[in-house]
């Protein structure tokens, strides 16, 4: 008797979004948990991690993505307050931000060059298609600005929505290590520079190390968005020219 | 902490509206925050309820890209074709990036300090 009231149930809560909002929340707490137990080592980035074990949840329970989206969603749509609110670090560094515009000005145009140039130019010489280029030339913005470049351009946008959030956990990940070895200690520059690269995934990494280097990722992540925006299509009318 | 999530929400929507309504290339959200960025320094200060909601959201933001990474995994077998190139390209590609970012920043920084003569800040 009990197996068909297990069912009942089940199918009562697969329909409801209570279940897989319940999930996620205990999925991230658990890897964030991970994270923390391990100091907040870069490579046990809590979004990867929490990923995987909610893919590995719905297919083990045969759930597609549109239900588990249904609770998800909630989570989703703090995305856009969340990102409103990065004008509150931003606004308490604005006194550091002031003295800084060149520096910054500068760190924006050269990270941002290479991320479109050498992402193409790696790419193209490792054989990925042209839709997969024009895919992957956005990869370092947020994801709705990346998703609307390619779209423009004849690329794939969910593909795009794919190399985005790889970006960002690579950048997340990888980010101490290369300014270890760079011997870059100011957490402004740090900030900045995982921001320009690696949009909101790199800046919740910057937020997690100092709310300096937090406010520094936020601004790298916007300003990065728009110049990008600018930069992608020059970049790929001046290769489609050669 | 209800006050400062509606401020937030308010400034979003408004955002929304602009580029809706302008069809500018950037999302609502990043227009939000550079109205809400410009309110706060015509103001001179950040009211407290919103300063801590803001960072209590912040903490968290990791939490927020997990729904639409599980999507991204789910479709990953597009990608399947191109994994090699696609990863190498994407990880070598992101390093480079934030190299030259935090290079040139931190340079800019060091050549401006010279250019200042004695004054180190």
């Amino acid at each position: 008797m009990i197996t068909p009231r297990i069912a009942d149930i089940w199918v009562y809560l697969s329909a409801s979004p209570l279940l897989w909002l319940t999930i996620t929340l205990i999925a991230y707490q658990g890897a964030y948990w991970i994270y923390a137990r391990a100091n907040f080592h870069p490579l046990l980035n809590p979004v990867p991690i929490a990923i995987v074990a909610l893919v590995l949840a719905l297919e083990a329970t045969g759930t597609g993505y549109p239900a588990y989206f249904e609770g998800a969603q909630f989570v989703h749509f703090l995305l856009g307050p969340a990102t409103v609110a990065l004008a509150v670090p931003l606004y308490a560094q604005f006194d550091k931000l002031r003295r800084l515009l060149l520096p910054l000005g500068g760190a924006l145009v050269a990270g941002s060059v290479t991320a479109i140039v050498s992402v193409l130019a790696i790419g193209w010489a490792l054989g990925a298609s042209d839709a997969t280029l024009l895919s992957l030339a956005p990869k370092s913005v947020t994801a709705p600005i990346a998703m609307g470049i390619t779209e423009k351009l004849g690329g794939i946008p969910s593909l795009t929505a794919v190399l985005v959030i790889l970006t960002g956990i690579s950048g997340a990940v990888m980010a101490k290590y290369v300014l270890d070895a760079l011997r870059i200690r100011d957490f402004g520059v740090r900030g900045f520079a995982v921001g320009v690269a690696a949009h909101g995934i790199g800046t919740a990494r910057a937020f997690q190390v100092s709310e300096e280097a937090g406010a520094f990722a936020g601004l790298g992540m916007g300003l990065n968005g728009l110049l990008t925006a600018v930069l992608v299509p020059v970049v790929v009318s001046l290769i489609r020219h050669f | 902490m209800l006050a400062a999530i509606t401020t937030l929400l308010v400034y979003q929507l408004v955002g929304e509206v602009l580029v809706h309504f302008f069809a500018l290339p950037v999302p609502g959200p990043v227009v939000g925050m550079f109205l809400l960025f410009l309110s706060l320094w015509a103001k001179g200060s950040i009211p407290d309820g919103l300063h801590t909601t803001a960072n209590t959201i912040l903490q968290h933001l990791s939490l927020l890209f997990v729904p639409a990474g599980v999507g991204v995994m789910v479709h990953f077998a597009r990608v399947s074709g191109e994994v090699v190139p696609i990863v190498v390209a994407i990880l070598a590609s992101t390093a480079l990036a934030i190299a030259a970012a935090a290079l040139t920043m931190q340079g800019l920084i060091a050549l401006r300090r010279r250019g200042a003569g004695k004054a180190p800040r």
